[in-house]
């Protein structure tokens, strides 16, 4: 190699040298702003979990928040003259004439007993407005099932009217102005005069879990709903879980790969998103119109609910089957099964967990299904609780609903304690699920 | 009740049927077994499919359609002049409703709005048609099951093959429970249609569908003032746009960056944390949301509204579709979080190796290759939002405003659905039936969305696979 042609080969060298160089500083003068660039999309996308995680604890701490106090009642113990002339006054202690009583005029007695300074016609009416009208069937009930007692006095534990018991929870403020709100001062002195004779009581709230709907906060329960939820799913399981496990057999199993099979699939998909309320509109017009079905009963609730469900049924059954493995197949039709006794005796077994999982997911979305019962009737104001599931009734969503429409501030605690009851049931039902699928879970 | 009866004799019965079959089947042969066709128990199936199914089928056709018989029949027995009205015209289609209804009310023991004595003798008639029709049904049940698992008795007999008929029963019995999908799609288009065609036939769908105005209350009497009922759904149309378009716009970003950061860059564990805490909001009953929208955030925005003097209205647009926003982010999430997993490596690891960062990656590569699975998932999202009812319900307002300001009250399609149908309404007069006509559009345009949807992002799965 000759100098020229060394000297030259430095030169290249120190040119390419160069470059490179300009290029390093290029990246490098661009690199700190690519990393911030970096660290800001990072940030948006913690920032953005942070805001649904934010969001799903401001939910759950509002509705805890406004709804534990439902779980406590406040109640009042007063002793009560069964005074004869009240409640049997032809003294003939005979049943029919016991339930026309004039029990709620016998605690009306009572109370006035306890203040005997009220005199004025005005201040009665009002002193009585603290206790619940549940004192006259409360009174009732125990002395229709012993008629011994009249002549008595007997000592019954009511509940306070809700306003009270919002005054005793902290939710009515003794500070705002007497006009701004719905108990005047003087009900408060009485209250307080009440609470300083030891009357007053706080206890767990058992007429929620017992009591059906009512117009009167202080009175209504959930029980009435959670037995037509309880009905409502047992006949949407009853029909779901077999017609969709079947669906599923026939169209893992057993169907031609042809035209009709993929109508089938693309229907079952699309049902599975169409919106809940149009279920409803098929409901009313073919369950109610058409079979002439009664309105608001559990029956046609499960019906549509089972209509809804049972997409993610066939879905979630499809998936569980798919996942056993054909070798269990051809072994079980090598030793001379026929097809339907593989399925029912070795792959069905063996795919069960799967679908019972997949149930019990479908079952949770039901019970938190609300729209369609609207367009069935499920909204009427129904007290009685339901002995079968054609009664009238009520399911624990629309309980919410007609809940959260009710301008009494004891209801939003209500509402917000039926909430607690429903999720509460959603937990478990999840959480069944969840074992589920981690006891029976197989990897092949 | 009685009927609940009757069907638990019937399956007593089958048992019963199942118990002589077996046996039978197995006395057949002296005991050898092996000379059957089929196992013992598919002589007992058999046996017993015959004495339950042709029975149960009966009492289920009998039960539903006993009723619309029954007020057929007592309709034309009932003395004629409670079928006229004052006039001595027919009735109206609303008088006979109510008539019917208190002939059932009476029949069942229950209370009548009306005390009229010939009314009462007909509602007694119908107790009596009732129990009629309800001992002849038991009748004809029990005999069709003694009799088809007397007949099955007869046929069984060694050579028999009892395995291929049950068999056989229980396939066209899948085929059957395959078909109900079909069947409620046809059942919903159906009774959707019908209804429809009945609302466009009183209201012209020009009308419905490009009618500014919605004012469904009918008037009760002719006289009445200011009551004529206007249609004109596009109103609605427009509020359950709005309201989509801001769930959307809370949905569509928070789902999408959460979804990214969790399938690319949160570590394992967290991601195992943080996944199913997100879907716990897809799990929350939509009326516990609607709560939540009516109690807190409505009034919280209304309050914050006052600080910066604006007017917010209290069942604010904006309220109602923050809080569906929140719902939905999940459905956004959980699709992006499989879309964006599902693109092959081979591209990102190229993208690195070209010294982009991640984030550069991600925008530039794994997002433009997502990019028609996410279009089909938002989509979905989209058909959801239009199809939510309680949140709106609870949260949205009743007034058929037509505006784009999201601080006022709309109302959506859904609402006037549920506003329309609750309660008791006659189902002839133009109002109830124009909630199936609301429906149809509904169910159609979210069926396009979906099929759109689904359509996308089959085609994008197979790209990749």
């Amino acid at each position: 190699m000759s100098t020229a042609e060394k000297q030259m080969d430095t030169n290249t060298a120190s040119a390419s040298d160069i470059r490179k160089r300009k290029i390093a500083d290029v990246v490098n003068a661009g690199l700190k702003r690519r990393y911030a660039a970096e660290r800001r999309f990072r940030f948006y996308g913690i920032a953005a979990i942070a805001l649904s995680l934010i969001m799903l604890v401001v939910l759950f701490v509002t509705i805890l928040g406004n709804g534990l106090t439902a779980f406590v009642q406040t109640r009042v113990t007063m002793d009560v003259v069964v005074s004869a002339e009240r409640i049997d006054p032809q003294g003939t202690r005979k049943r029919e004439d016991l339930i026309t009583g004039d029990y709620q005029g016998a605690v009306r007695d009572a109370v006035l007993a306890l203040f005997p300074d009220v005199t004025s016609r005005k201040d009665r009416k009002d002193l009585m407005e603290l206790f619940s009208t549940g004192a006259g069937y409360e009174l009732q009930k125990q002395v229709m099932a012993n008629p011994d007692l009249i002549g008595k006095t007997i000592r019954i534990e009511v509940p306070v009217a809700s306003e009270f018991d919002m005054l005793a929870k902290g939710y009515i403020s003794r500070t705002v102005p007497e006009a701004e709100r719905k108990i005047s001062d003087k009900q408060i002195a009485w209250y307080d005069a009440l609470k300083s004779k030891g009357m007053i009581s706080t206890g767990f709230n058992t007429t929620l879990f017992s009591a059906g709907d009512s117009r009167q906060p202080e009175l209504a329960g959930l029980w009435g709903a959670v037995v037509g939820s309880f009905y409502t799913l047992v006949v949407t399981l009853a029909l779901s879980f077999p017609i969709g496990v079947a669906a599923a057999i026939y169209l893992e199993e057993f169907a031609p790969k042809n035209k009709w099979t993929d109508i089938i699939e693309v229907n079952i998909n699309n049902l599975a998103a169409v919106p809940s309320i149009v279920f409803g509109l098929l409901g009313l017009a073919v369950f109610l119109q058409f079979f002439g079905l009664p309105r608001s009963a559990p029956v046609v609730g499960g019906l549509v609910l089972m209509l809804m469900n049972l997409p993610i049924i066939i879905i979630a059954s499809r998936a569980a089957l798919k996942s056993v493995p054909p070798s269990i197949r051809e072994a079980a039709l090598g030793l001379g099964a026929s097809k339907l006794q593989m399925i029912f005796h070795h792959v069905l077994p063996l795919a069960m967990p799967g679908m019972l999982t997949g149930t019990i997911i479908g079952m949770a979305h039901a019970l938190g299904e609300t729209a369609p019962l609207l367009m069935i009737g499920m909204v009427a104001f129904v007290v009685d609780i339901p002995h079968t599931p054609l009664d009238p009734s009520t399911v624990l969503p629309v309980q919410i609903y007609l809940w959260a429409d009710s301008p009494e501030r004891a209801f939003v605690e209500r509402t917000s304690a039926a909430i607690i009851v429903l999720l509460g049931f959603l937990i478990l039902m999840n959480a069944a699920a969840v074992l589920l699928r981690k006891k029976f879970e197989r990897r092949w | 009740m009685q009927v609940l009866i009757l069907f638990l004799v019937l399956a007593v019965l089958t048992v019963i049927g199942f118990r002589l079959g077996r046996s039978r089947s197995v006395k057949l042969v002296g005991g050898d077994v092996a000379r059957l066709h089929s196992l013992p128990g598919y002589y007992g199936f058999y046996v017993a499919l015959w004495c339950g199914i042709p029975a149960l089928l009966l009492v289920l056709a009998w039960v539903s359609l006993e009723g619309p018989v029954l007020t057929r029949l007592i309709l034309s027995a009932v003395s004629p002049e409670l079928l006229l009205d004052p006039n001595g015209g027919p009735i109206s289609q609303a008088h006979l409703n109510l008539l019917v209804n208190d002939l059932r009310n009476i029949a069942s023991g229950t209370v009548a709005s009306t005390a009229n004595p010939l009314v009462q003798a007909a509602g007694l008639q119908l107790a009596s048609y009732r129990e009629i029709s309800f001992g002849a049904m038991t009748v004809v049940a029990l005999a069709l099951a003694l009799g088809g698992a007397g007949l099955a008795l007869r046929w069984v007999h060694a050579d028999f093959r009892a395995r291929n008929s049950v068999e056989k029963v229980i396939k066209t019995f899948m085929v059957l429970c395959s078909l109900m999908a079909i069947l409620t799609t046809v059942g919903i288009i159906l009774s959707l249609l019908f209804e429809s065609y009945r609302f466009f036939a009183r209201v012209p769908m020009t009308e419905f569908l490009f009618g500014l105005q919605w004012s469904p209350q009918m008037a009760m009497r002719a006289d009445q003032v200011g009551s004529s009922g206007a249609f004109g759904a596009v109103p609605l149309f427009a509020g359950t746009l709005l309201i989509s378009l801001i769930a959307m716009i809370v949905a569509v970003p928070v789902g999408l960056l959460a979804a990214i950061y969790m399938a690319e860059y949160a570590p394992r564990k967290v991601r195992s944390i943080v996944k199913p805490l997100l879907e716990i909001l897809a799990g929350i009953p939509t009326v516990v949301y609607g709560f939540f929208a009516a109690l807190t955030v409505a009034p919280f925005f209304r309050d914050s509204g006052q600080l910066f003097g604006l007017n917010i209205s209290s069942e604010s647009a904006l309220a109602a579709g923050v809080v569906m926003g929140i719902m939905i982010i999940p459905y956004v999430s959980s699709i992006t979080d499989d879309v964006v997993t599902a693109v092959p490596n081979a591209m990102r690891e190229g993208s690195y190796g070209l010294g982009a960062t991640k984030s550069e990656t991600i925008r530039r590569v794994v997002f433009p290759a997502a990019l028609p699975g996410i279009v089909g998932g938002v989509l979905l999202a989209v058909s959801r939002a239009i199809g939510e009812t309680m949140i709106v319900v609870m949260a949205a307002g009743l007034s058929a405003n037509l505006t784009a300001n999201p601080f006022e009250a709309v109302t959506t399609v859904t609402v006037q659905v549920v506003t329309l149908l609750v309660g008791d309404q006659e189902f002839d007069s133009p109002k109830t039936l124009a909630a199936f006509a609301l429906g149809l559009v509904l169910f159609v345009v979210t069926l396009a969305l979906n099929i759109v949807a689904l359509h996308v992002v089959r085609k994008y799965r197979e790209q990749y696979e």
